[in-house]
């Protein structure tokens, strides 16, 4: 476990290719698929990855929604999570792992379930997101089972500065809102519901006048 | 203005739900182009003037014509994948009318005849991919997809398949990797797709609004559509406005309107009654312009005269109280992380002008930083194999060569007062070196 997340710089420059800065375990064999006779695999686990595989029966296609049943079965994609995905997938844990350390979405350590991403990216922070992080994370503190970081564009810069919480969008986010969306988040409420973009009618006033 | 298209009724309650699409005419051009023979529907396409709406703008009925003939299978992917900054179209066009890109993707699989389908929705948008899971599974209830459609001899597949927070899979190679499980790196082209693309098949790749614009195509005709919007830019088109305005959102227009009132009648403009510094017309990856480009039509040819690019239609306006160091800073930071790792001059490139960036921002760069850092990006632009390296090298190739004496300040500035707060702690700590003091 300790291995799985010791960082390992690769490129002298901070220049990345996704995972390339993860350990790999090297007191394990390589490339073994793990035996499905005595690699025990949670039913309900088992029955997301064989519906993955019905619906994209061809090559590798059901990784990634093998690997986003692993994340809900565990809460992130732990080795034995991984290891129990390749026995049904018949694969390495290798080959998963590789999949999901180069993908944003994919938790490689123990974090919160309860997920926060706020957008950092050029609209939202033109528009205050770099504070909104900052005061929902100072908010937040150390609650229990909650990840927040900030995020690529999330597309929904029309309602900039905002968030994703387990996501549902919300915005834009005023920081006077910031404890109660905190508060939200901890009780694991329904986000801002008046600010929920779901529910936001379209801008363009051609839409309207109909 | 023409009437909307893409949007009309789009705020309708339950226009998602099959049944009210269904009321306002849904599906009924799926069976007009059924009754079509495929030559003579990809050349409505192609009449219509439709161009590509992920960013690269590439006639759609020209690229569905690549598509070799024969008894391979063949593959419509569509891509959701909608990670440019700022924009967020396609967002609105699936959570409140799935049934229009479904009804589109389908006219194109026939057109090409690809039996096996795809929808390759970023993982973010997790609520509007439920909702497009409920649709498609609608309209396989219906008959809309499934064996022999409508009573014609075409069966179709379509499914719909999730990111999980990749910005390259929005590169059509880099999607076709991630749709077939690996990482999402961009293939060497050619091949292109449309010989050698998922699973080795042929395969069209469109983004959601170019396929959502197909029923229209077939309703007006392609003579009807291409007198909509100017020369070789036919159409309507969404644009995805945000940044500094009063009124950020997605507004359908013409395309040919002019910028100035799509920023400013439409958006309204900057708070405060603010200028604008500087805007990006198609998404943060595109050069960008300032207030003197604000007259130009918004449409592919005009903006590319102006030397920036339509890109995926998405209009960043940055105010004058903004900084361009903070922006490239942005910029930079976003895409070295994005960047797969797989090319060199993207991967170094990007990596390289983040930190170029950072050091103005410490107040450590020097006034040659510049030069370096545009060359930097004159030796990523067409050295990779996709364009994620061009697509930062080109808006902090533009904001250096337009904003050049505002870096030169910000470096000045950040580098006095760095020098003086060195000063401030050596006096403090009661360290005399000569040539500095507090």
């Amino acid at each position: 476990m300790a291995d799985a997340q010791r960082h390992v710089a690769r490129f002298t420059n901070d220049s990345r290719i996704p995972g390339w800065d993860r350990a790999a375990d090297l007191t394990k064999e390589p490339a073994v698929v793990p035996d499905a006779a005595t690699t025990e695999v949670p039913a309900e686990l088992r029955a997301a990855i064989e519906d993955a595989v019905r619906r994209f029966p061809v090559g590798d296609s059901a990784f990634i929604p093998a690997l986003y049943a692993v994340q809900e079965q565990y809460g992130w994609c732990s080795p034995e999570g991984i290891e129990q995905a390749a026995s049904v997938l018949a694969r390495t844990p290798a080959a998963l792992t590789a999949v999901a350390t180069f993908y944003d979405m994919f938790r490689m350590e123990p974090l919160g379930r309860k997920t926060v991403y706020v957008c950092t990216n050029i609209s939202c922070s033109l528009c205050g997101a770099d504070e909104l992080l900052e005061a929902l994370e100072a908010e937040l503190g150390e609650a229990p089972d909650v990840h927040i970081r900030g995020f690529e564009c999330l597309g929904a810069c029309d309602i900039a500065p905002m968030a994703s919480v387990n996501g549902i969008y919300v915005g834009p986010i005023g920081l006077d809102q910031v404890p109660e969306l905190a508060r939200q988040i901890v009780a694991g409420d329904d986000p801002l519901p008046a600010k929920q973009l779901i529910k936001r009618p379209c801008a363009d006033p051609k839409v309207a006048e109909k | 203005m023409t009437d909307t298209l893409l949007f009309t009724n789009i705020d309708e309650p339950g226009l998602n739900t099959i049944d009210v699409y269904l009321a306002r005419g849904g599906y009924e051009q799926l069976g007009r182009a059924l009754k079509m023979e495929r030559e003579d529907l990809i050349t409505e396409l192609s009449g219509s003037g439709l161009r590509g709406r992920g960013g690269a703008g590439f006639p759609m009925g020209r690229k569905a014509s690549f598509i070799p003939k024969g008894d391979m299978q063949k593959y419509v992917v569509c891509n959701a994948d909608e990670s440019e900054p700022g924009t967020f179209k396609d967002r609105e066009l699936i959570q409140k009318n799935p049934h229009q890109l479904i009804e589109g993707l389908i006219i194109a699989a026939y057109a090409i005849d690809a039996t096996i389908n795809y929808i390759y929705i970023r993982g973010e948008y997790d609520q509007q991919a439920d909702i497009l899971d409920a649709a498609i599974a609608e309209a396989r209830e219906r008959g809309f997809l499934g064996e022999k459609i409508l009573g014609s001899d075409f069966s179709v597949q379509l499914e719909l398949s999730r990111g999980a927070g990749a910005y390259i899979c929005g590169e059509e190679t880099g999607l076709l990797d991630s749709l077939e499980g690996k990482r999402g790196n961009p293939r060497l082209k050619p091949p292109f797709p449309a010989n050698e693309g998922l699973f080795n098949g042929p395969t069209l790749i469109n983004n959601v609004e170019t396929l959502s614009a197909i029923p229209s195509i077939i309703k007006l005709g392609a003579e009807g559509y291409a007198a909509i919007g100017v020369k070789d830019s036919s159409g309507t088109k969404l644009v995805s406005i945000s940044g500094n305005v009063e009124r950020p959102g997605n507004y359908e227009i013409e395309l040919g309107t002019s910028s100035r009132e799509l920023i400013y009648d439409l958006a309204g403009g900057p708070v405060d009654g603010r200028a604008i510094k500087c805007w990006f017309p198609g998404g943060s990856s595109t050069p960008v312009l300032t207030a003197d480009d604000l007259d130009i039509g918004y449409d592919y040819d005009s903006i590319a005269a102006a030397g920036s690019m339509l890109g995926s239609g998405a209009i960043i306006v940055v105010d004058e109280t903004q900084s361009v160091v903070e922006l490239a800073y942005k910029l930079a930071k976003f895409y070295s992380h994005e960047s797969c790792g797989k090319c060199t001059p993207c991967r170094e490139g990007t990596a390289w002008t983040f930190h170029m960036v950072e050091r103005i921002k410490e107040g450590t760069a020097t006034p040659m930083d510049l030069d370096i850092m545009a060359a930097v990006q004159e030796q990523i632009i067409g050295h990779c194999l996709c364009v994620l390296g061009d697509a930062m090298a080109m808006p902090i190739g533009s904001l250096i060569a337009k904003f050049r004496d505002e870096f030169e300040a910000e470096i000045e500035t950040n580098r006095n007062e760095r020098e003086r707060k060195l000063a401030e702690e050596f006096a403090a700590a009661e360290v005399e070196i000569e040539g500095i003091s507090a």
